[in-house]
């Protein structure tokens, strides 16, 4: 079958003209769905690391939308001062986009947690429970062995004792460093405390087994030193005076105002 | 600088396309009986992957992702084609072994000898898509991109050598007659694998 | 079923199959092994890729010109992936962020190109389609044995389910971290290729 040259680009055009409306179709009708489980992912994040809902529950988005609307409150914060940015919509701030754009990040300080760059503003929640505070929620982030680990750390009330942990993204070696994602390993982390009395931050991950009196320590990573010591550097850099350490003193002075 | 350093050094190593990722095992397996031509195709994909991986970069920040049209129209700024992001990486890479075959055939041939059979096998070989999908995933800029390509053809090239050096040794061997071929070849890359491991926390 | 179409359909899955035998697009899938249920969506999104391509290619092959086969093949396996992705970012959120690129690499995966290229060209439709499904049917046999091994041996667990208790936990099982890291892969293929080759010693090669 002889076919000229006009066949050949009429076909190759027409295949790739109904596949470019068949793969658009798909991606604009899924798209809705898609950007909803990505904010019930992160609604989901926060709402188990603040205990609000069990690991175990499917949550679904009405669910996860009305324990937000009634318990949780977002707010921007600005890093180097500490103090809140009025925002009428905090959820739609993409902290991680942030990171990227030069006018909306600036050059991390040295750090040992390996953070290049460091978003001007932060997304942080605060919990509460009859209009008083109940727990507040800070994004954390550093890297790892392999990545940068990304996790949700929650404080209780006093600011100070930790409510819990949770790392969803990493690329930590499965069964090793991977472990940060298991029960067994953040569930120590409930009750611990991060500053000492000289409010320095004392919180660290043992290498090995952390004496159950130490109320700064939980146990090492068996086999993944390199990954708890990543952790220990994230956790002293988010709650240090280049994280969330200004934020955390004016939430302090804040209540004691009240 | 140190930076970069680092970067490169873990794409060779730490995070080796073949051993740690399995890209590009297809050619992997089927090139690496001998050495020389080993190291025609190594050569091939260091190439490739350190022109793609920017290519696509630039292809990406400045056409696909959202509000990547900006430039063009304001209006344009909520546009978000990232899913097109397969199509135009694997054309990407397509044109841009073809556009390499035909500079290198026109101003080397001596360097067209040695590369030019591999070259069209290379488009369809998953460790030259997969470095363009690794840094969209993980944020690299356009320099951060160019070193990861690079450092990612020369993990690759190594890999690719080291085996076909093990496989030629390994003929005068006897090997049960199962394992024989494919199988004793898998268990070398595994155990290539592992050595490579030893690299994994090291940071410059 | 018809006798031809059972050979097509069967043929892949044990005498023929495609990593064993033909080595052929083993790169896309062996890292997401390590957990079963991963193995599982992955082999599905694999299946049903194969499946639709062999069709589309099938269908389309009196009017494809010879010399832009490849593009137009790509073309549409590249959308199908892309589509297959989507439906997984929208309903199966978790697994599609645990596959990350590897659903992509379904495009430069050899067997979906070598069976459109080998068999779609030349069949009609239906053959086709029982043919992408069969040899989809081989490779997930495949990736989720392996999966199956370096879950329930790496961490004790199938489809996150504790079977093995860990020794941790106060079970007996002190999970292998090695079956978790990618060599295991490696020498799980290696190990196939040898029982399957003392079963069938035709295909063992001389080298």
């Amino acid at each position: 079958m002889a076919r000229g040259k006009l066949y050949i680009v009429l076909f190759t055009t027409a295949v790739c003209g109904v596949f470019s409306v068949v793969v658009s179709l798909a991606a604009v009708t899924l798209k809705e769905r898609q950007e909803a489980n990505r904010k019930l992912d992160q609604q989901r994040n926060v709402l188990v690391v603040a205990d609000l809902v069990d690991p175990v529950t499917r949550l679904t988005v009405e669910m996860a939308d009305s324990l937000f609307r009634e318990n949780v409150e977002a707010q921007l914060v600005r890093l180097e001062t500490g103090e809140v940015v009025p925002d009428d919509d905090p959820l739609a701030y993409d902290q991680q986009r942030a990171k990227r754009d030069p006018a909306l990040s600036r050059p991390a300080p040295d750090n040992r947690a390996g953070i290049p760059r460091l978003p001007l503003k932060a997304l942080v929640y605060l919990v509460k429970k009859n209009d008083a505070l109940d727990a507040v929620v800070l994004p954390v982030e550093g890297m790892g062995l392999w990545g940068t680990m990304y996790g949700f750390l929650a404080l209780e009330d006093d600011l100070n004792t930790i409510r819990g942990i949770t790392f969803y993204d990493h690329g930590e070696t499965p069964g090793l460093g991977g472990e940060i994602e298991s029960w067994r390993w953040r569930d120590q982390w409930e009750g611990k405390r991060i500053y000492d009395d000289a409010s320095e931050v004392a919180f660290h991950v043992r290498k090995g087994r952390a004496p159950p009196d130490d109320p700064f320590a939980v146990d090492g990573l068996a086999g993944a030193t390199l990954t708890a010591n990543g952790v220990t550097y994230l956790i002293q850099f988010w709650l240090g005076e280049h994280g969330f350490r200004p934020y955390l003193r004016n939430l302090t002075s804040g209540m004691e105002g009240h | 600088m140190e930076h970069y350093l680092s970067l490169l050094f873990r794409a060779i190593f730490v995070e080796n396309m073949a051993l740690a990722f399995f890209l590009g095992m297809c050619s992997f397996l089927a090139v690496s009986r001998k050495v020389e031509t080993a190291i025609g195709l190594g050569a091939a994909v260091i190439f490739v992957l350190a022109v793609t991986a920017p290519a696509n970069y630039l292809i990406y920040t400045y056409l696909l992702q959202e509000g990547a049209l900006t430039w063009v129209s304001p209006a344009l700024a909520d546009v978000d084609l990232s899913f097109l992001s397969f199509l135009a990486f694997i054309g990407t890479i397509a044109a841009m072994v073809q556009i390499v075959e035909m500079i290198i055939d026109k101003f080397s041939p001596t360097l067209y000898n040695v590369l030019g059979v591999f070259l069209p096998l290379i488009a369809v070989n998953c460790a030259i898509l997969g470095g363009s999908l690794f840094l969209v995933e993980r944020n690299y800029t356009l320099g951060e991109s160019t070193v990861f390509g690079l450092g990612a053809g020369i993990g690759f090239a190594l890999a690719l050598i080291a085996l076909a050096g093990i496989r030629e040794k390994m003929r005068y061997s006897e090997v049960p007659g199962g394992l024989r071929g494919l199988g004793i070849t898998f268990i070398v890359t595994g155990l290539m694998a592992l050595g490579f491991m030893a690299f994994s926390g090291i940071q410059l | 079923m018809a006798a031809k179409t059972r050979k097509i359909l069967l043929e892949p899955i044990f005498t023929n199959n495609p990593i064993s035998m033909q080595v052929l697009g083993i790169c896309s899938a062996l890292a997401v092994t390590t957990k079963l249920e991963t193995s599982v969506v992955m082999s599905m999104a694999v299946i049903s890729v194969m499946s639709l391509s062999n069709l589309s290619v099938a269908i389309l092959r009196n009017y494809i010109p010879p010399n832009v086969r490849i593009v137009i093949q790509l073309t549409i396996i590249a959308s199908l992936v892309i589509i297959t992705d989507q439906v997984l970012k929208a309903y199966a959120y978790d697994v599609s962020r645990q596959l990350s690129v590897f659903v992509g690499l379904i495009i430069t995966n050899c067997i979906v190109m070598g069976r459109a290229e080998a068999f779609a060209m030349q069949n009609r439709p239906y053959p086709s389609l029982v043919d992408g499904f069969g040899n989809g049917i081989g490779y997930s046999l495949i990736l989720i044995t392996v999966g199956f091994f370096r879950e329930l041996f790496g961490a004790g667990t199938l489809f996150d389910v504790q079977v093995l208790p860990l020794a941790a936990e106060g079970g007996w099982y002190v999970p292998n971290g090695l079956m978790v890291l990618a060599p295991a892969a490696f020498f799980l293929i290696g190990v196939f290729i040898w029982v399957h080759r003392s079963l069938y010693p035709d295909l063992q090669e001389e080298e």
